[in-house]
Protein backbone atom coordinates (compact mmCIF):
# COMPACT_ATOMS: atom_id res chain seq x y z
CA UNK A 1 0.00 0.00 0.00
CA UNK A 2 0.72 3.80 0.41
CA UNK A 3 3.07 4.76 2.65
CA UNK A 4 1.60 7.83 5.92
CA UNK A 5 4.55 10.01 4.98
CA UNK A 6 2.18 12.32 2.69
CA UNK A 7 3.49 15.90 3.26
CA UNK A 8 1.43 18.72 4.84
CA UNK A 9 0.56 20.59 1.91
CA UNK A 10 -1.71 17.22 0.92
CA UNK A 11 -3.62 17.54 3.83
CA UNK A 12 -4.37 21.31 3.07
CA UNK A 13 -5.23 20.72 -0.07
CA UNK A 14 -7.76 18.37 1.57
CA UNK A 15 -8.70 20.29 3.27
CA UNK A 16 -8.76 23.13 1.36
CA UNK A 17 -11.50 21.13 -0.80
CA UNK A 18 -13.79 19.41 1.33
CA UNK A 19 -14.17 22.64 4.25
CA UNK A 20 -15.97 24.91 1.82
CA UNK A 21 -17.71 22.08 0.34
CA UNK A 22 -18.68 21.36 3.57
CA UNK A 23 -20.46 24.74 4.35
CA UNK A 24 -22.49 25.24 0.66
CA UNK A 25 -23.71 21.35 0.94
CA UNK A 26 -27.20 22.90 0.87
CA UNK A 27 -29.65 19.76 0.78
CA UNK A 28 -26.91 17.19 2.27
CA UNK A 29 -23.41 15.71 0.84
CA UNK A 30 -25.16 14.57 -2.77
CA UNK A 31 -25.43 18.48 -3.73
CA UNK A 32 -21.87 18.37 -3.34
CA UNK A 33 -20.85 15.17 -5.04
CA UNK A 34 -20.71 16.99 -8.35
CA UNK A 35 -18.16 19.55 -7.67
CA UNK A 36 -16.16 16.74 -5.50
CA UNK A 37 -15.54 15.22 -8.36
CA UNK A 38 -14.17 17.75 -10.36
CA UNK A 39 -11.88 18.98 -7.91
CA UNK A 40 -10.46 14.90 -6.80
CA UNK A 41 -10.30 14.41 -10.40
CA UNK A 42 -9.88 16.70 -12.99
CA UNK A 43 -8.28 19.39 -10.87
CA UNK A 44 -6.33 17.72 -8.54
CA UNK A 45 -6.31 14.46 -9.81
CA UNK A 46 -6.11 12.62 -6.85
CA UNK A 47 -8.09 9.27 -8.52
CA UNK A 48 -9.99 8.49 -11.92
CA UNK A 49 -13.49 9.46 -13.12
CA UNK A 50 -13.36 5.29 -12.23
CA UNK A 51 -12.21 5.26 -9.05
CA UNK A 52 -14.49 8.26 -8.26
CA UNK A 53 -17.94 5.92 -9.40
CA UNK A 54 -15.92 3.00 -7.13
CA UNK A 55 -15.62 5.01 -4.39
CA UNK A 56 -19.15 6.25 -4.50
CA UNK A 57 -20.63 3.14 -4.95
CA UNK A 58 -17.82 1.98 -1.50
CA UNK A 59 -19.58 5.16 0.10
CA UNK A 60 -23.25 4.02 -0.36
CA UNK A 61 -22.91 0.08 0.71
CA UNK A 62 -20.07 0.41 3.71
CA UNK A 63 -21.55 2.03 7.23
CA UNK A 64 -22.09 5.59 7.68
CA UNK A 65 -23.61 8.39 5.76
CA UNK A 66 -22.59 8.26 2.04
CA UNK A 67 -20.79 11.96 2.14
CA UNK A 68 -17.89 9.48 3.47
CA UNK A 69 -16.75 9.27 -0.05
CA UNK A 70 -14.91 11.81 1.17
CA UNK A 71 -13.10 9.77 3.43
CA UNK A 72 -12.08 7.17 1.08
CA UNK A 73 -10.89 10.38 -1.06
CA UNK A 74 -8.55 11.08 1.30
CA UNK A 75 -7.03 7.96 2.39
CA UNK A 76 -6.39 6.89 -1.77
CA UNK A 77 -4.70 10.18 -1.43
CA UNK A 78 -2.53 10.08 2.28
CA UNK A 79 -3.25 6.76 3.70
CA UNK A 80 -4.98 6.69 7.27
CA UNK A 81 -3.47 10.33 7.85
CA UNK A 82 -5.58 11.86 4.28
CA UNK A 83 -9.01 9.93 5.17
CA UNK A 84 -9.42 11.19 9.14
CA UNK A 85 -8.19 14.93 7.22
CA UNK A 86 -11.06 14.65 4.89
CA UNK A 87 -13.39 13.35 7.36
CA UNK A 88 -12.93 16.01 9.34
CA UNK A 89 -12.79 18.51 6.90
CA UNK A 90 -15.90 17.70 5.77
CA UNK A 91 -18.34 17.18 8.71
CA UNK A 92 -17.13 19.45 11.22
CA UNK A 93 -17.42 22.57 9.79
CA UNK A 94 -21.19 22.14 8.77
CA UNK A 95 -21.39 20.75 11.97
CA UNK A 96 -20.20 23.54 14.04
CA UNK A 97 -22.79 25.62 11.93
CA UNK A 98 -25.72 23.39 12.59
CA UNK A 99 -24.83 23.37 16.73
CA UNK A 100 -25.37 27.23 16.88
CA UNK A 101 -28.11 26.95 14.44
CA UNK A 102 -29.66 24.87 17.02
CA UNK A 103 -28.79 26.54 20.26
CA UNK A 104 -30.52 30.01 18.34
CA UNK A 105 -33.29 27.63 17.70
CA UNK A 106 -33.76 26.53 20.67
CA UNK A 107 -33.87 30.05 22.32
CA UNK A 108 -36.80 31.02 20.91
CA UNK A 109 -38.32 27.98 21.57
CA UNK A 110 -42.40 28.30 22.99
CA UNK A 111 -42.77 30.91 21.03
CA UNK A 112 -45.55 31.81 18.79
CA UNK A 113 -43.77 32.02 15.51
CA UNK A 114 -41.25 29.13 16.21
CA UNK A 115 -44.03 26.89 16.12
CA UNK A 116 -44.93 28.14 12.92
CA UNK A 117 -41.58 27.54 11.49
CA UNK A 118 -41.53 24.16 12.60
CA UNK A 119 -45.07 23.37 11.62
CA UNK A 120 -44.18 24.89 8.20
CA UNK A 121 -40.66 23.45 7.53
CA UNK A 122 -41.54 19.96 8.77
CA UNK A 123 -43.15 18.94 5.33
CA UNK A 124 -40.43 20.08 3.64
CA UNK A 125 -38.32 18.02 5.60
CA UNK A 126 -40.60 15.32 4.79
CA UNK A 127 -41.11 15.84 1.31
CA UNK A 128 -37.11 15.84 1.43
CA UNK A 129 -36.89 12.65 2.66
CA UNK A 130 -39.24 11.39 -0.01
CA UNK A 131 -37.42 13.25 -2.35
CA UNK A 132 -34.03 11.70 -1.25
CA UNK A 133 -35.59 7.98 -1.27
CA UNK A 134 -36.24 8.38 -5.24
CA UNK A 135 -32.97 10.22 -6.05
CA UNK A 136 -30.73 7.49 -4.21
CA UNK A 137 -32.88 5.09 -6.19
CA UNK A 138 -32.54 6.76 -9.60
CA UNK A 139 -28.75 6.99 -9.19
CA UNK A 140 -28.66 3.64 -8.25
CA UNK A 141 -30.87 2.52 -11.15
CA UNK A 142 -32.67 0.50 -8.53
CA UNK A 143 -35.33 -1.92 -10.09
CA UNK A 144 -38.91 -3.28 -9.25
CA UNK A 145 -37.35 -5.55 -6.40
CA UNK A 146 -35.57 -2.57 -4.84
CA UNK A 147 -38.55 -1.00 -4.48
CA UNK A 148 -40.62 -3.52 -2.91
CA UNK A 149 -38.14 -4.42 -0.38
CA UNK A 150 -37.74 -0.79 0.92
CA UNK A 151 -41.90 -0.52 0.87
CA UNK A 152 -41.49 -3.72 3.15
CA UNK A 153 -38.99 -2.73 4.95
CA UNK A 154 -40.52 0.78 5.84
CA UNK A 155 -43.96 -1.13 6.04
CA UNK A 156 -42.41 -3.59 9.17
CA UNK A 157 -40.55 -0.64 10.91
CA UNK A 158 -44.21 1.29 10.45
CA UNK A 159 -45.67 -0.86 12.66
CA UNK A 160 -43.09 -2.55 14.48
CA UNK A 161 -40.86 0.11 15.00
CA UNK A 162 -38.72 -2.32 17.40
CA UNK A 163 -37.59 -4.83 14.87
CA UNK A 164 -34.07 -4.47 14.68
CA UNK A 165 -33.24 -2.95 11.56
CA UNK A 166 -30.26 -5.45 11.40
CA UNK A 167 -32.74 -8.13 10.88
CA UNK A 168 -34.28 -6.25 7.58
CA UNK A 169 -31.23 -5.57 6.14
CA UNK A 170 -30.31 -9.47 5.60
CA UNK A 171 -33.71 -10.34 5.01
CA UNK A 172 -32.99 -7.86 2.25
CA UNK A 173 -29.19 -10.18 1.34
CA UNK A 174 -31.29 -12.81 1.10
CA UNK A 175 -34.49 -12.34 -1.27
CA UNK A 176 -31.51 -10.64 -3.73
CA UNK A 177 -30.00 -13.83 -3.40
CA UNK A 178 -32.94 -15.76 -3.81
CA UNK A 179 -33.98 -13.26 -7.08
CA UNK A 180 -30.23 -14.10 -8.22
CA UNK A 181 -30.96 -18.20 -8.22
CA UNK A 182 -34.32 -17.97 -9.31
CA UNK A 183 -33.29 -15.88 -12.51
CA UNK A 184 -29.96 -18.12 -13.32
CA UNK A 185 -32.54 -21.04 -13.05
CA UNK B 1 -50.40 0.52 20.06
CA UNK B 2 -51.10 2.88 17.51
CA UNK B 3 -47.85 3.28 15.72
CA UNK B 4 -47.09 6.96 16.23
CA UNK B 5 -48.14 7.01 19.90
CA UNK B 6 -45.76 8.70 22.37
CA UNK B 7 -44.33 7.48 24.61
CA UNK B 8 -43.34 9.41 28.05
CA UNK B 9 -39.24 10.22 27.24
CA UNK B 10 -36.82 8.23 29.24
CA UNK B 11 -34.14 10.57 31.53
CA UNK B 12 -31.08 12.00 29.31
CA UNK B 13 -28.70 9.28 29.07
CA UNK B 14 -24.92 9.95 30.24
CA UNK B 15 -22.67 10.84 27.55
CA UNK B 16 -20.93 7.66 27.41
CA UNK B 17 -24.25 5.77 27.32
CA UNK B 18 -25.18 7.80 24.37
CA UNK B 19 -21.87 7.47 22.78
CA UNK B 20 -21.81 3.96 22.87
CA UNK B 21 -25.55 4.01 21.12
CA UNK B 22 -24.23 6.31 18.40
CA UNK B 23 -21.29 4.35 17.88
CA UNK B 24 -23.57 0.96 17.68
CA UNK B 25 -25.71 2.56 15.63
CA UNK B 26 -22.81 4.05 12.79
CA UNK B 27 -21.18 0.32 12.92
CA UNK B 28 -24.43 -1.21 11.60
CA UNK B 29 -25.49 1.24 8.96
CA UNK B 30 -24.86 -1.07 6.45
CA UNK B 31 -26.23 0.38 2.97
CA UNK B 32 -27.28 3.85 4.67
CA UNK B 33 -30.29 5.15 6.09
CA UNK B 34 -28.81 6.60 8.73
CA UNK B 35 -31.72 9.19 9.48
CA UNK B 36 -34.05 6.14 10.10
CA UNK B 37 -31.79 4.35 12.01
CA UNK B 38 -30.62 7.22 14.50
CA UNK B 39 -35.20 8.14 14.83
CA UNK B 40 -35.50 4.54 15.66
CA UNK B 41 -32.82 4.51 18.41
CA UNK B 42 -33.62 7.74 20.39
CA UNK B 43 -37.13 7.75 19.74
CA UNK B 44 -38.67 3.83 19.86
CA UNK B 45 -35.40 2.32 21.31
CA UNK B 46 -34.62 4.69 24.22
CA UNK B 47 -37.21 7.26 24.20
CA UNK B 48 -34.83 9.52 24.45
CA UNK B 49 -36.68 12.14 22.32
CA UNK B 50 -40.63 12.60 21.54
CA UNK B 51 -41.51 12.49 17.40
CA UNK B 52 -42.04 16.45 16.75
CA UNK B 53 -38.66 17.41 18.71
CA UNK B 54 -37.29 14.57 16.06
CA UNK B 55 -39.20 15.51 12.81
CA UNK B 56 -38.48 19.11 13.31
CA UNK B 57 -34.38 18.04 13.80
CA UNK B 58 -34.95 16.11 10.47
CA UNK B 59 -36.32 19.43 8.68
CA UNK B 60 -33.65 21.37 10.31
CA UNK B 61 -30.66 19.36 9.13
CA UNK B 62 -31.84 19.05 5.69
CA UNK B 63 -32.00 22.99 4.94
CA UNK B 64 -28.97 23.87 6.88
CA UNK B 65 -25.92 23.12 5.11
CA UNK B 66 -23.84 19.60 5.26
CA UNK B 67 -24.42 15.95 5.11
CA UNK B 68 -28.45 15.72 6.50
CA UNK B 69 -27.15 12.56 8.55
CA UNK B 70 -24.51 14.77 11.09
CA UNK B 71 -27.00 17.51 10.98
CA UNK B 72 -29.13 15.79 12.66
CA UNK B 73 -26.98 14.01 14.74
CA UNK B 74 -25.80 17.54 15.79
CA UNK B 75 -28.97 18.32 16.37
CA UNK B 76 -30.54 15.36 18.41
CA UNK B 77 -27.02 15.01 20.47
CA UNK B 78 -27.96 18.91 21.42
CA UNK B 79 -31.31 17.90 22.80
CA UNK B 80 -30.41 15.29 24.43
CA UNK B 81 -27.07 16.61 26.19
CA UNK B 82 -26.61 19.93 24.99
CA UNK B 83 -23.06 20.83 23.76
CA UNK B 84 -21.14 18.39 24.37
CA UNK B 85 -23.72 15.68 23.74
CA UNK B 86 -23.80 16.98 20.07
CA UNK B 87 -19.81 16.73 20.01
CA UNK B 88 -20.20 12.90 21.34
CA UNK B 89 -23.07 12.19 19.37
CA UNK B 90 -21.24 13.36 15.72
CA UNK B 91 -17.50 11.86 17.27
CA UNK B 92 -19.28 8.24 17.67
CA UNK B 93 -21.13 7.87 14.87
CA UNK B 94 -18.80 8.55 12.72
CA UNK B 95 -15.81 6.71 14.04
CA UNK B 96 -16.76 3.58 13.13
CA UNK B 97 -17.70 3.96 9.56
CA UNK B 98 -14.64 6.16 9.01
CA UNK B 99 -12.80 2.71 9.64
CA UNK B 100 -15.11 0.67 7.92
CA UNK B 101 -15.56 2.22 4.53
CA UNK B 102 -12.06 2.71 4.33
CA UNK B 103 -11.92 -1.44 4.75
CA UNK B 104 -14.37 -1.95 2.72
CA UNK B 105 -13.00 0.03 -0.39
CA UNK B 106 -10.25 -2.31 0.32
CA UNK B 107 -11.99 -5.72 -0.41
CA UNK B 108 -14.72 -3.72 -2.92
CA UNK B 109 -12.87 -4.72 -5.86
CA UNK B 110 -12.65 -8.42 -5.41
CA UNK B 111 -15.80 -8.83 -3.58
CA UNK B 112 -17.73 -7.41 -7.32
CA UNK B 113 -16.15 -10.62 -8.87
CA UNK B 114 -19.04 -13.16 -6.47
CA UNK B 115 -22.33 -12.56 -8.14
CA UNK B 116 -24.08 -13.78 -4.48
CA UNK B 117 -22.01 -11.08 -2.67
CA UNK B 118 -23.19 -8.04 -5.02
CA UNK B 119 -26.63 -9.65 -4.79
CA UNK B 120 -26.21 -9.49 -0.82
CA UNK B 121 -24.72 -5.02 -1.04
CA UNK B 122 -27.37 -4.63 -3.45
CA UNK B 123 -30.08 -6.26 -1.14
CA UNK B 124 -29.01 -4.69 2.16
CA UNK B 125 -28.55 -1.09 0.31
CA UNK B 126 -32.16 -1.63 -1.10
CA UNK B 127 -33.93 -2.41 2.52
CA UNK B 128 -31.53 0.31 4.20
CA UNK B 129 -33.29 2.90 1.99
CA UNK B 130 -36.63 1.77 4.00
CA UNK B 131 -35.34 3.35 6.97
CA UNK B 132 -35.78 6.27 5.42
CA UNK B 133 -39.17 5.52 3.79
CA UNK B 134 -40.32 4.79 7.24
CA UNK B 135 -39.18 8.33 8.84
CA UNK B 136 -40.24 9.94 5.75
CA UNK B 137 -44.06 8.01 6.50
CA UNK B 138 -43.37 9.22 10.25
CA UNK B 139 -43.81 12.28 9.29
CA UNK B 140 -46.30 12.45 6.61
CA UNK B 141 -48.58 11.10 9.13
CA UNK B 142 -48.46 14.23 10.97
CA UNK B 143 -48.56 15.98 7.97
CA UNK B 144 -51.33 15.18 6.44
CA UNK B 145 -53.59 16.39 9.17
CA UNK B 146 -53.63 19.73 7.65
CA UNK B 147 -54.31 20.99 4.07
CA UNK B 148 -51.27 23.74 3.39
CA UNK B 149 -48.58 21.38 5.00
CA UNK B 150 -49.45 18.70 2.96
CA UNK B 151 -49.48 20.78 -0.39
CA UNK B 152 -45.86 22.01 1.24
CA UNK B 153 -44.63 18.69 1.15
CA UNK B 154 -46.65 17.23 -2.20
CA UNK B 155 -44.73 20.32 -3.85
CA UNK B 156 -41.12 19.51 -2.47
CA UNK B 157 -41.23 15.85 -3.18
CA UNK B 158 -42.11 16.32 -6.99
CA UNK B 159 -39.70 19.78 -7.04
CA UNK B 160 -36.73 17.92 -5.81
CA UNK B 161 -37.35 14.36 -6.24
CA UNK B 162 -39.22 14.19 -9.58
CA UNK B 163 -37.83 17.00 -11.56
CA UNK B 164 -34.92 17.45 -9.15
CA UNK B 165 -34.37 21.05 -8.81
CA UNK B 166 -31.91 22.86 -6.68
CA UNK B 167 -32.87 22.67 -3.28
CA UNK B 168 -32.36 26.51 -2.35
CA UNK B 169 -34.79 28.18 -4.93
CA UNK B 170 -37.32 25.03 -4.30
CA UNK B 171 -37.32 25.63 0.17
CA UNK B 172 -37.12 29.60 -0.76
CA UNK B 173 -40.68 29.56 -2.22
CA UNK B 174 -41.78 26.66 -0.72
CA UNK B 175 -40.80 27.91 3.15
CA UNK B 176 -41.93 30.90 3.39
CA UNK B 177 -45.72 30.28 2.09
CA UNK B 178 -45.69 27.03 4.01
CA UNK B 179 -44.71 29.14 7.22
CA UNK B 180 -47.19 32.04 6.41
CA UNK B 181 -49.86 29.04 5.94
CA UNK B 182 -49.51 28.01 9.36
CA UNK B 183 -48.50 31.60 10.80
CA UNK B 184 -50.58 32.46 14.26
CA UNK B 185 -53.75 34.54 13.32
CA UNK B 186 -52.96 36.54 16.60
CA UNK B 187 -49.55 37.33 17.56
CA UNK B 188 -48.65 36.03 20.90
CA UNK B 189 -45.28 37.44 20.95
CA UNK B 190 -43.99 40.74 22.14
Amino acid sequence: MREDDSDLSTYLALMAVFVPMSLVAIGGGPSVFAPIQREAVDVHEWITAREFVEIFAVARVAPGPGSMLATLIGWKVAGWTGALVATAALFIPSSIMCLGIAKVWNRYRGHAWHAAFETGLAPIGTGLMFAGVLVIFKLADAGPLSWALAAFVAAVLTFRPKVHPMILLLVGAVVFNLDLFLKAA
Amino acid sequence: MPPSSPAPLNPPPSLFELGRVFFWTGVMSFGGGLSGWIHRQVVHQYGWMDNDDFLSGVALAQVLPGANVTNLCVYVGYRIRGGWGAATTLFSLLAGPTVLCVLVAMVYVHLQQYPVLQACVDGVAAAAVGLNMRLGIVGAQRVIKRVAPTLAMIATFVAVGVFEWPLVPVVLVIGPLSVAAVWPREPRDA
